[in-house]
C-alpha cells in the first residue's frame, strides 16, 4: 500500500516538474524577458543591470530552482500585455471558471444519469433511441457549433438571454459570484448547457450501459422473486450500484470540464481564466501562458492522484491485480 | 450466400473487393453507404475545389464589395450567382465552404499521418523491446492520456507560436497545426500496436526470423508491422474526425489557419461577427459543413470498427 502511494506520488512529482521545465523553457528562452519587461530607451547599461538583478546570467538549474520556488508560492512574474502580476489576473478570474464548470458538471450529472437510467430500463422504446441518436450528433457537433446555434436561437431571434459576459456580479471578499443576481443567472445558462451537453452523452452512455450490466446480475433476479416493486428494485438497488463509475468518471472529467471551458468561454467572452489563456496565446504573453500551464496540470495531477488512491481504497480487487502487476515489472 | 453464387463477379481486384465480407456488410448497412457517399463528395468537392467551386473567393480581382453580405438565393434578395449566399467581403459562402473543407481535410490528414506515424513507430519498438524503452514510452502515454487531447495541441499550438517570430505565425500556421494534432494523437496507436506487437512477438514466424539472425529493425518492419496494422485503420478513421473538429476548434479559437486562407474553423469565426446582426448565414452553413463532414466520417470508422473486428472496442 505504501509502496503504491509512493510511487504513485513520485509519478506526479516528475509530471509536475516536467510541465514546470517546459513553462520555465518557454518563459527563459521565448523572446527576451528583459525586452519584454522595459521600454525601447533603456540603455544597455541598465538592461545589463536589471538582467543581473533578476539572475538571468545564474546557471541553467540555479534559475530553474529558483523558477520552480516561485511558482510554488503561485508567483509567476508580471504579464507583458497587462502589466500586472499574473497571479493577481489568475485569482481575479479563477471564480468566474469555477462557477461556470461545477454548474456545467451539475446539470450533466443531474440530466445525464435519469437519461441513462430511461435508456437502459426501456432499450427499445422511442424515447430511448432519440436520445442515443442524438447523442451520436451530440458528440460529431464541435463544442463552439452548439453555442454558436444556441446564441442564434435564444440570444439573436428570441431575445431571451444574454449571449456574452457574465451580467452582475456579487463580491464576497475576493471571490465574485454571478450566482446571486439575475442577469448572472440569465449569462451562466447558456454557456454552463453548452459545456454541459458532452458530459451529459458521456454520462448517460455510461449509465446505460452499467444499468443494462447490473440489471442481468442474479441478485436483481432474487429482488425480483421476493416480489418487490419495479421501483424499488430498479432505484433502490440497480441505480446504486451503478453510481460508482460514475462518480469516478465524473471527477475525472471535472479536469476536462475545465480546459473545455477555454472554448465555451471564448465563443461567450467569459471572463474566466480560459479566455485569459487564449488572449495569452494569441499575444504571447508568456507568463500567464506559463501559469496557465503549470496551473492547470496542478488541477489535473491532483485529481487523477485522488481518484487512484479512493479506487485503491475502495475496491480491494483492484488492490491485489495493482500488486501482482507491479510486482513482476 | 445463394444471392452471391448466382452472381459470379469478374476475378482481380476488383472483383475481390466486390466479393469480400467487407463489403457485403457494408452494402448491407444503408446509413454506411449514405456516409461514404457524403463523405465522398465532400472530399472531392475539397480535392477539386478549382474546378468545382462555382467562383474562386480568394481571387480579389473577382470580389465586389456591392455583393457583400447577400443572403442565400432562395430568400428575398437573394442572387441566383450565389447559392448560399455572401460574406462581409462580398465572397460566394459556398466557395469559402468549399476551399476551406480542403483546408481543414488537409490538416485532418496530414495530423492523422503524423499521429499515425509516430505512435506505429513507438508501438513498435516499446512492445518488440519491452523493458527500460517501453516503460518510458508508456508513461509517456500515460501521462499525455490524462489530459484532454484539446488541451495538448492547444499547448503544443501556443508554444510554437512562442518560439517562431511574429511575422512567421501566418505562413507557418498550417505546419504547427499538424503538428500540434499530430502529436497530440499519437498515444491511441501506440497502446493499440504494443498490444499486438506483443502477441505477436511470441510466434514462430518472429523467432524464426530471429534465428536465423535477421536485425530487429528488420524484423519489426517486414514481419511485424504488417500484422499489427488492422488495428491501426480503424483507430485512423476515428482519428479523422477528431483530427477535423481539433483543427476547427483551434482555427474557431483564433489560433490556427488565418482568415487569408480559411479553414471550415476559421470561417465560423469569422461569420460568428455577424451572427448579431442577422447575417446568419455566413457562419450557419460553414458550422453545418463540419457537422455533416464530422459525423459521415464517425459513422463510417463506426462501421468499420465492428466489420473488421468485433473485439476491438
Amino acid at each position: 500500500m505504501i509502496g503504491f502511494v509512493l510511487r504513485r506520488l513520485l509519478q506526479s512529482i516528475l509530471v509536475m516538474l516536467t510541465v514546470a521545465l517546459i513553462a520555465f523553457g518557454l518563459f527563459r528562452y521565448v523572446g527576451d524577458p528583459i525586452n519584454n519587461l522595459v521600454g525601447q530607451d533603456t540603455s544597455a547599461v541598465e538592461r545589463e543591470q536589471l538582467r543581473e538583478k533578476l539572475g538571468l546570467d545564474d546557471p541553467f538549474l540555479v534559475q530553474f530552482a529558483r523558477f520552480v520556488k516561485n511558482a510554488a508560492k503561485g508567483d509567476f512574474g508580471i504579464s507583458y500585455r497587462h502589466r500586472r502580476p499574473v497571479a493577481e489576473l489568475i485569482v481575479e478570474r479563477l471564480p468566474a471558471t469555477l462557477e461556470l464548470s461545477i454548474v456545467a458538471a451539475l446539470i450533466a450529472l443531474l440530466v445525464g444519469v435519469p437519461m441513462g437510467v430511461y435508456t437502459g430500463l426501456h432499450r427499445e422504446g422511442f424515447l430511448s433511441r432519440s436520445f442515443m441518436t442524438l447523442s451520436l450528433v451530440g458528440v460529431s457537433l464541435p463544442t463552439f457549433l452548439i453555442g454558436i446555434l444556441l446564441i442564434l436561437l435564444f440570444g439573436v431571434v428570441l431575445r431571451w438571454l444574454p449571449t456574452f459576459g457574465r451580467g452582475e456580479v456579487v463580491a464576497l471578499g475576493w471571490w465574485t459570484t454571478g450566482l446571486l443576481t439575475v442577469s448572472g443567472l440569465k449569462a451562466l445558462i447558456m454557456p454552463a448547457i453548452t459545456l454541459a451537453l458532452f458530459q451529459m452523452t458521456l454520462i448517460m452512455r455510461l449509465v446505460r450501459a452499467e444499468m443494462l450490466e447490473v440489471l442481468r446480475t442474479d441478485y436483481i433476479k432474487f429482488a425480483r422473486a421476493r416480489g418487490l416493486s419495479n421501483r424499488a428494485i430498479h432505484f433502490g438497488h440497480a441505480l446504486k450500484n451503478t453510481l460508482v463509475p460514475v462518480i469516478t468518471i465524473t471527477g475525472l472529467q471535472l479536469g476536462s470540464i475545465i480546459a473545455f471551458a477555454i472554448i465555451t468561454e471564448s465563443v461567450f467572452q467569459w471572463p474566466g481564466m480560459g479566455l485569459l489563456f487564449i488572449q495569452a496565446i494569441n499575444e504571447v504573453d508568456i507568463p500567464v501562458m506559463a501559469a496557465y500551464l503549470v496551473m492547470i496540470a496542478l488541477f489535473f495531477v491532483v485529481i487523477n492522484l485522488a481518484v487512484d488512491l479512493l479506487y485503491y481504497l475502495v475496491d480491494p480487487r483492484l488492490r491485489v491485480d495493482r500488486d501482482r502487476a507491479t510486482g513482476h515489472g | 450466400m445463394a444471392e452471391q453464387l448466382r452472381r459470379p463477379w469478374p476475378r482481380g481486384m476488383i472483383g475481390r473487393l466486390l466479393d469480400s465480407d467487407l463489403f457485403y456488410s457494408f452494402s448491407r448497412s444503408p446509413v454506411t453507404v449514405l456516409a461514404a457517399l457524403v463523405t465522398a463528395v465532400m472530399m472531392g468537392a475539397a480535392a477539386f475545389a478549382p474546378w468545382v467551386a462555382p467562383h474562386t473567393p480568394f481571387d480579389l480581382a473577382t470580389l465586389d464589395l456591392l455583393d457583400a453580405f447577400l443572403p442565400p438565393a432562395w430568400m428575398p434578395d437573394g442572387d441566383p450567382r450565389y447559392l448560399l449566399g455572401t460574406d462581409d467581403q462580398g465572397r460566394d459562402v459556398l466557395s469559402t465552404i468549399i476551399y476551406g473543407a480542403r483546408v481543414s481535410l488537409l490538416v485532418g490528414f496530414a495530423a492523422v499521418f503524423l499521429a499515425m506515424f509516430l505512435g506505429v513507430a513507438l508501438g513498435l519498438v516499446s512492445g518488440y523491446m519491452g523493458g527500460m524503452v517501453d516503460a518510458v514510452i508508456m508513461r509517456i502515454a500515460d501521462v499525455q492520456l490524462s489530459f484532454p487531447t484539446i488541451l495538448i495541441a492547444l499547448l503544443i499550438d501556443g508554444v510554437a507560436r512562442g518560439l517562431l517570430p511574429r511575422d512567421m505565425h501566418e505562413e507557418m500556421a498550417i505546419y504547427v497545426l499538424i503538428f500540434a494534432i499530430g502529436i497530440s494523437g499519437w498515444v491511441q496507436y501506440a497502446r493499440t500496436v504494443r498490444g499486438s506487437t506483443l502477441v505477436e512477438k511470441r510466434k514462430e514466424y518472429v523467432q524464426a526470423a530471429q534465428v536465423i539472425g535477421i536485425r530487429p529493425w528488420l524484423i519489426m518492419l517486414r514481419h511485424v508491422l504488417p500484422n499489427v496494422m488492422g488495428p491501426v485503420l480503424v483507430i485512423g478513421t476515428i482519428h479523422l474526425a477528431i483530427a477535423i473538429i481539433t483543427e476547427a476548434t483551434l482555427s474557431f479559437l483564433g489560433v490556427g489557419v488565418p482568415a487569408t486562407q480559411p479553414s471550415l474553423g476559421t470561417l465560423i469565426r469569422i461569420g460568428n461577427d455577424f451572427l448579431f446582426s442577422g447575417e446568419w448565414w455566413i457562419t450557419i452553413f460553414p458550422g453545418a459543413a463540419l457537422a455533416i463532414l464530422v459525423l459521415s466520417v464517425n459513422l463510417l470508422g463506426d462501421w468499420l470498427r465492428d466489420a473488421l473486428n468485433p473485439k476491438l472496442r
